[in-house]
């Protein structure tokens, strides 16, 4: 089912008789747990710009649009989505356009969450239609709003299974004029991320902290004479390193964002969102146990995406770690790939979804 | 203001439900008296007062977990309050209520500043947070005007901002995790230290549901390292279009101030009048503030004040020193005190894309006429948070009912021009019947199913938020 309006979506919802297989560009078919079956229902239909606003700062967007064609409108008003969204291609080994709503359904971030926010954050106004075919809105185009529940952020992050996005209001930001990238070398992943920590823990609003084969980037981002004064304070704060600078590189933080250093790694891969300091304990631990692990450091040591031998459950291995793993590829050792937090959210979890999907129809089972 | 009929059932077993209480809390921690309970009876909008039934005081995340359980148990509405400066009446009681005050339980729990965190007690007041984490020269970002009383815990129930928020985003860009108590008295854990948790953002739907989903106990919050300085510009136009359009052009340039403050010609004079900030005779002026070191402050300002020349301003006065930067924002933070010396107000907050800025400032203007209402506006320009103040004289009988119809009629301006009800304040008992304005039946259903999850019965804080004709069903129920 391919609906071409909200109000067909809303048709298509209502009238479905078997589950559904919510679907925008189908790259990210792979997160999350298996779906039980479902009839194939597509957002690629729902496209199309409704509003750009740069002097609000303000993008609305139907769900479906693919998220090449929105970076493109903002591109040509020098604008920018804050939260850097990660294409999940290569680690997912998918293909296809990614859609908008494809991402604010997985709430999808990249280096700028640690300064700027995540998706979510981003996120000002939705509209949906629920599991039993009710269109919904909340939020709006405005950046300030308390008015009723924060619906918008329950929808992102939801992965279909509260409702259908149809379209989507962000509020936006101008690119930076330059962007600067210190990286430091030669450190083991503790002292990777004390560096980060530092660096984040300063007054230069640092915008990107990452850490991987010894070396950690640090990344200031806005007008010019601003980066070359950060760029110096850095310098300064990490002078008994071994430091280079690199100028407006974004290859390199589109490698960060898209976990390039282990996206070609054989195994399990793993998502995990952790206290910053947990992050190196938790791999020095899977050393410390001989198993054969490859990290990545994002958000200054709070995200670390890791390959693993499969049939090895790093649930299993966390123990005095705060935070939570998933798997994004391989079995995992024949673990769930996403759960709640713990018994009583699952609880909350389940009669939400009961509520706002009450046949149970949407994406079924793959929140667990 | 309607409120539900009290609930007689309830009142009738007041002694039982005392006695339950003094079963888990110490003597003092439970009010009773209705001499006492009389403090409880109204938050800071004060035109509306009930005292509620009894108030509590608990001291530890295990004795809410008690009184929300006996609460639940017999079948007991409970207010949760922080320190009761809500502007809209989320803490409004009813008859019939416990109102529970968090105030005892205002624990620094945990500072962590190499992973950038504090944990608090919710009790704790928003400025104490920043107060204990000073010595590090770190803070914590969202500011509302009233952040020297207010507690945390209102400002996750009411997803509080701030002049500062344009950079560094509201409560819930800030907040990480939470315990919460929920209203059968068990005991919930979300979010914590690390960025993302998995499974749907509850945390995400609990800041902002002024207080009908749980109590929240403890909150782990973000915290930033300070900026190195920070310098305010005051710019003065001769009409509220040029100053409106002058914020939208700064918006456009790429350079992000911290706050971008707006006041209009009758909040000038009355802060004139009252705190002598040597502001100059003008239709608007706009308080843009940057950021930084002195080189980054300098370049912000550079191409902020070019824009502004644009804009033929009558007067641009950058400040030289800490003293003028004190003296441009005096003016600003007395506005709501100088106001209020010129008569009773009603407080709006409604916010509109700023793009309306001009359009709405005008028709503003037109109803103040039509209404023979005086309004002064003075706001956060920089995200359309506008704050029209309603001047009206309460002894005068009809004034307040005019200024209130007034109000609604600016509210519903808001939303036509694709703004919002209530940008930071809430919607309380104040905003609750103009629901309808902004969302329909389906909206507002969707908002209710998360509320059924969370509280089955419809007891906490039931009669907010949303039209009673859209509850009533729901809390008859229970």
């Amino acid at each position: 089912m391919k609906p071409m309006n909200e109000n067909e979506l809303a048709q298509a919802i209502k009238s479905a008789g078997k589950p559904l297989r919510i679907v925008g560009g189908g790259t990210r078919q792979a997160l999350g747990n298996d779906v039980d079956g479902g009839v194939k229902l597509s957002t690629a239909g729902l496209t199309g710009i409704t509003l750009l606003e740069p002097a609000a700062l303000t993008l609305v967007v139907r769900a479906g649009t693919p998220l090449r064609d929105v970076t493109a409108a903002l591109d040509a008003e020098n604008l920018q989505l804050p939260f850097e969204p990660m294409d999940h291609r290569e680690l997912l080994k998918s293909w296809g356009d990614t859609t908008i709503g494809g991402v604010a359904a997985c709430n999808i971030s990249g280096p700028r969450r640690i300064q700027a926010g995540a998706c979510r954050d981003s996120m000002i106004g939705v509209r949906f239609v629920d599991g039993a075919g009710n269109i919904v809105k909340n939020g709006g185009r405005v950046m300030k709003n308390v008015t009723g529940y924060d619906l918008v952020k329950l929808m992102g992050g939801s992965m279909g299974t509260l409702g259908v996005i149809s379209e989507l209001s962000f509020k936006v930001q101008p690119k930076p004029e330059r962007q600067a990238t210190i990286t430091i070398h030669g450190l083991s992943d503790a002292e990777g991320v004390r560096v980060l920590s530092r660096a984040l823990g300063s007054p230069n609003d640092v915008t990107g902290a990452a850490f991987l084969d010894g070396t950690g980037f640090v990344r200031i981002e806005g007008l010019s004479k601003s980066v070359a004064f950060r760029t110096d304070a850095l310098k300064t704060i990490f002078k008994d390193h071994e430091v280079s600078v690199m100028d407006n590189d974004l290859d390199a933080w589109r490698g960060i964002a898209n976990a390039d250093a282990i996206a070609g790694d054989d195994g399990s891969i793993w998502r995990v969102s952790v206290k910053p300091t947990d992050g190196p304990k938790l791999v020095q631990g899977l050393r410390d146990a001989g198993i054969a692990v490859n990290a990545q450091y994002d958000w200054g040591g709070g995200l670390v995406y890791l390959s693993l031998p499969d049939d090895l459950n790093l649930r299993d291995h966390m123990d005095g770690i705060s935070g939570y793993a998933s798997v994004l590829r391989g079995n995992g050792g024949g673990a769930m790939r996403i759960t709640s937090q713990n018994k009583l959210t699952a609880q909350i979890e389940k009669q939400m979804r009961a509520r706002f999907d009450p046949r149970g129809i949407l994406n079924t089972g793959i929140m667990g | 203001m309607q409120m539900p009929i009290p609930n007689a059932d309830v009142l009738s077993k007041k002694a039982h439900i005392i006695r339950r209480l003094l079963d888990v809390l110490p003597p003092e921690a439970v009010i009773s008296e209705p001499n006492e309970t009389r403090a409880y009876e109204c938050d800071a909008l004060t035109a509306y007062r009930c005292p509620p039934m009894l108030a509590v005081l608990p001291d530890s995340t295990p004795q809410v977990s008690d009184i929300l359980r006996i609460c639940f148990e017999e079948g007991v509405p409970v207010v949760p309050r922080g320190s009761g400066t809500s502007l809209a009446g989320g803490a409004m009681p009813t008859a019939d209520s416990v109102v529970l005050g968090v105030a005892k339980m205002n624990d620094v729990l945990e500072t962590d500043y190499e992973n950038r965190i504090i944990r608090v007690q919710s009790g704790r007041t928003n400025l104490s947070v920043s107060g204990a984490v000073e010595e590090e020269d770190f803070f914590y970002a969202p500011d509302p005007s009233s952040q020297l009383a207010c507690a945390i815990a209102g400002n996750i129930g009411m997803n509080s901002g701030g002049a500062h928020c344009l950079k560094y985003g509201v409560t819930t860009n800030n907040l990480l995790g939470v315990t919460m108590v929920m209203m059968d008295g068990e005991v919930a854990e979300i979010g914590g230290a690390h960025l993302d948790a998995p499974g749907l953002d509850l945390l995400g739907v609990i800041c902002g549901s002024e207080g009908q989903l749980g109590v929240v106990t403890e909150a782990t919050l973000r915290i930033l390292h300070k900026p190195v300085a920070a310098r305010p510009v005051l710019m003065a136009f001769d009409e509220n279009e040029v100053a409106g359009a002058c914020v939208a052009d700064i918006i456009k340039a790429g350079v992000l101030p911290v706050a971008i403050e707006f006041m209009d010609r009758l909040c000038i004079e009355a802060t004139e009048n009252f705190a002598h900030a040597g502001y100059p005779d003008a239709e608007a002026l706009l308080i843009v503030e940057v950021e930084g070191s002195e080189i980054e402050i300098e370049e912000q300002l550079e191409k902020i004040i070019a824009i502004a020349k644009r804009h033929d301003p009558v007067e641009l006065r950058e400040s030289k020193s800490d003293e003028e930067s004190a003296k441009i924002w005096l003016g600003r933070k007395s506005a709501f005190g100088a106001v209020g010396q010129i008569g009773d107000y009603m407080c709006l907050d409604g916010t509109i894309p700023v793009s309306e800025l001009p359009y709405v400032l005008r028709r503003i203007g037109e109803l103040s006429d039509e209404y023979g209402l005086q309004v002064g506006n003075v706001f956060h320009a920089g995200d359309g948070n506008m704050h029209p103040l309603i001047l009206f004289d309460a002894n005068k009988p009809g004034d307040l009912e005019l200024c209130e119809k007034m109000g609604a009629e600016v509210l519903r301006l808001c939303v036509e021009v694709g703004g919002c009800l209530t940008g930071e304040h809430g919607v309380g008992i104040e905003k609750r019947d103009l629901m309808f304005d902004q969302y329909n039946p389906d909206d507002i259903e969707a908002q209710l199913f998360v509320k059924d999850v969370f509280d089955p019965k419809w007891l906490l804080n039931a009669a907010k938020v949303f039209p009673l004709s859209a509850t009533e069903t729901r809390r008859n129920a229970s």
